[in-house]
């Protein structure tokens, strides 16, 4: 019994050793490109890009099946930044340019039927059954999954209004 | 050039430009003192940091001195009604702010009684610790007269901690065209060597070095006649150059020493007070008054009436402007409205934007004043190379910002542009040069912001993750459960009915 007990256990050290020091010095690394991509990704793997979450996209993006606009709640500014880091050209004139948009609920329309929360891939909109729902503008990425989900268009995407606190001063036209 | 002005490029370096000040005759005409208009309008941002949080109901009647908003968060300052009268409202009003966007604001009618509620002031604020300044520093709502309008206590505590020795009074009002600073302390300078004394012993500095231009002779007359008997307290001269008043340049002419970039005044020992700010220490710590009003000076070629006006918080600047004397012409060549000082201060889209408790000055220009060109290309002459007082290069960081590079220009330095404008004021081009520097922090603070948004975002999706996980895990087990209850249950009743079957 405590043969077999040792013999296990050491066998199982001595492989944990082997594989830890395969891990540290037969390591294959990934496309540093990617990981990079997938930093500036939203990360609500929202998958309106038709691939799974933003992992998938980062590398259709980067192995050339995807453009670079596939990402709808990154909008234009990420379209743009991923074109610049990859050297690509891209025509961000096919791109809405109204900024970014959340999810608002119009609640004299909502019947709290709760589809909308379930499919929403940060828990941005709370609300039980029968009950009123609402988004959380902090936490609604404008993915828009919840919009076509909604049985009474209660959900509707409108831009994030502009604060004191989001104002940029606008860039002086070129001389 | 003069021997002084030698004298002050040899000892000082070359930053800066001389723009005309503008500030006689308003400067040298007594304050008038405006009596309270009907209606006051409150932001509840007056302040850096967070906004007050509103404590009255509309229809309340509340008296002068009355707390309406308390602070918010570390950094934050409360406001109090400036008369007695009833609150009609808690509203968005249009900010004292360029975007022209609106914030909340209380608005407060005035019954004409302007009954102050009880005060508690204090005969010895020697006695006091410097907790205690601090706590009715913070309690009053004073912030930074000086325009940036940080909160006092904050610094004031602060100082206490990081072991400051040196106090840095600005009386440098380096800004052209304004002078509630200048008038302060040719009316009130007894009052503000008293909050001075207050605000050393608050901090625990050694010695305060009042720094005053000197295009003001009399107020420096005046702050050295108040300082006479006070070994701690020394009145400096300092050439007038803008700018001079900001902080970091004040401080290295006054004591030689330079701040940190990325650093602050209190990592070399110095903390910066405006003059403005000591007397509303002294009023809130003496008397217990709550910071209720303001000296602001109207000034600008279409004022009728330039001068220095002490107005409520939260009058409209069409009021103020209409008590000053009203506008040349009525207004009919009025180019840009302006709040706080040409260089530094921002374009209005209307007068109907209240006073708060930054706003130093009313400016009305006329076209020749606005100035408005359209830019030529940079001819890289290196004038704002020259004048930049952060030793930065304005041209070269605004082609990376033109160019959308950001990371470049915050390479060159950008993080260090204290935004006083001199580049674009000596830009033979025109170049908004500051503009653009301006655009650039602010797009730099929102990708910092998206960014931290995107992190928030992962970590939301991640959450919902483990929690499906979770629910499914939680589900399965008790759907095994509830199949072993239902098989548990089968087989006793198995057990029950076999030995009946068989007997």
């Amino acid at each position: 019994m405590i043969a077999a007990i040792l013999s296990l256990t050491l066998l199982g050290a001595a492989l944990g050793i082997v594989l830890g020091v395969a891990n540290k010095f037969l390591a294959v690394e990934g496309n540093p490109v990617v990981d990079e991509l997938i930093a500036m990704m939203p990360g609500s793997n929202c998958g309106q890009c038709g691939f799974p979450g933003c992992s998938g996209a980062a590398n259709a993006i980067v192995d050339g099946t995807a453009p670079p606009t596939c990402c709808p709640p990154g909008g234009k500014t990420l379209a743009a930044a991923i074109a610049a880091k990859l050297g690509l050209t891209v025509d961000l004139s096919a791109m809405s340019d109204d900024g970014p948009k959340i999810a608002v609920v119009a609640e004299e329309l909502c019947i709290g039927c709760c589809r909308c929360s379930k499919v929403c891939p940060t828990d941005a909109i709370i609300g039980a059954a029968k009950q009123i729902h609402n988004v959380f503008r902090e936490a609604c990425t404008g993915c828009s999954s919840c919009i076509e989900k909604c049985p009474t268009e209660a959900l509707v995407m409108k831009p994030v209004p502009v604060t004191l606190q989001h104002w940029v001063m606008p860039k002086p036209l070129a001389a | 050039m003069g021997v002084r002005e030698l004298i002050n490029r040899l000892f000082v370096g070359e930053w800066g430009v001389h723009p005309d000040d503008h500030k006689r005759p308003a400067a040298d005409q007594p304050v008038r003192v405006m009596p309270v208009p009907a209606r006051l309008y409150l932001p509840l941002q007056q302040h850096l940091g967070g906004p007050a949080r509103p404590v009255v109901l509309v229809g309340q009647r509340v008296r002068k001195g009355e707390l309406i908003a308390d602070a918010q968060g570390m950094v934050s300052a409360p406001i109090h009604a400036p008369t007695s009268g009833t609150i009609s409202a808690v509203t968005e009003i249009t900010a004292p702010h360029p975007s022209g966007l609106t914030l909340p604001a209380i608005i407060l009618d005035a019954d004409g009684a302007d009954e102050w509620c009880e005060l508690q002031g204090c005969d010895d604020p020697f006695a006091l610790t410097a907790a205690e300044i601090g706590k009715r520093v913070a309690a009053a709502g004073v912030v930074g007269l000086g325009g940036a309008a940080f909160p006092s206590a904050v610094k004031l505590t602060g100082a206490a901690r990081a072991k400051v020795t040196t106090l840095v009074m600005n009386g440098g009002e380096c800004e052209p065209y304004l002078s509630c600073d200048d008038r302060l302390m040719r009316d009130q300078a007894a009052g503000i060597v008293d909050g001075i004394r207050i605000m050393l012993h608050a901090t625990g500095a050694q010695v305060a070095l009042v720094g005053i231009e000197d295009n003001k002779p009399e107020a420096i007359a005046a702050m050295q006649a108040a300082a006479a008997g006070v070994d701690t307290i020394q009145v400096r001269p300092v050439p007038a150059r803008y700018p001079m008043g900001s902080e970091k340049q004040l401080i290295q002419v006054l004591t030689g020493t330079e701040v940190p970039a990325d650093g602050r005044p209190a990592d070399i020992g110095v903390i910066v007070h405006n003059v403005g700010t000591a007397l509303a220490v002294r009023a809130a710590v003496r008397e217990g008054k709550p910071l209720i009003s303001r000296l602001v000076t109207v000034n600008g070629n279409c004022a009728a009436n330039p001068g220095n006006i002490e107005v409520r918080l939260g009058t409209l600047a069409e009021d103020v402007i209409a008590f000053a004397g009203g506008l040349k012409g009525d207004g009919l060549g009025l180019a840009r409205r302006v709040m706080g000082g040409p260089m530094m201060g921002m374009q209005i889209p209307h007068w109907r934007v209240p006073v708060v408790k930054g706003t130093s000055g009313i400016l009305a220009f006329d076209a020749a004043e606005a100035a408005e060109q359209e830019p030529d290309p940079c001819i890289r002459c290196g004038s704002c190379v020259k004048a930049c007082p952060m030793g930065l290069l304005p041209l070269e960081m605004s082609s990376r910002i033109r160019n959308d590079a950001l990371p470049d220009a915050v390479d060159l330095g950008l993080k260090d542009c204290i935004a006083c404008g001199c580049c674009a004021y000596v830009c033979p081009s025109k170049i908004p040069l500051v503009q653009y520097f301006v655009h650039a922090k602010g797009e730099l603070a929102s990708q910092d912001r998206a960014k931290l948004r995107t992190d928030a975002t992962k970590k939301l999706a991640q959450q919902r993750q483990t929690r499906l996980e979770r629910e499914a895990r939680e589900k399965a087990q008790a759907a095994a459960k509830r199949k072993a209850e239902r098989e548990a249950a089968a087989a006793a009743k198995a057990a029950a009915e076999k030995p009946a079957t068989t007997t």
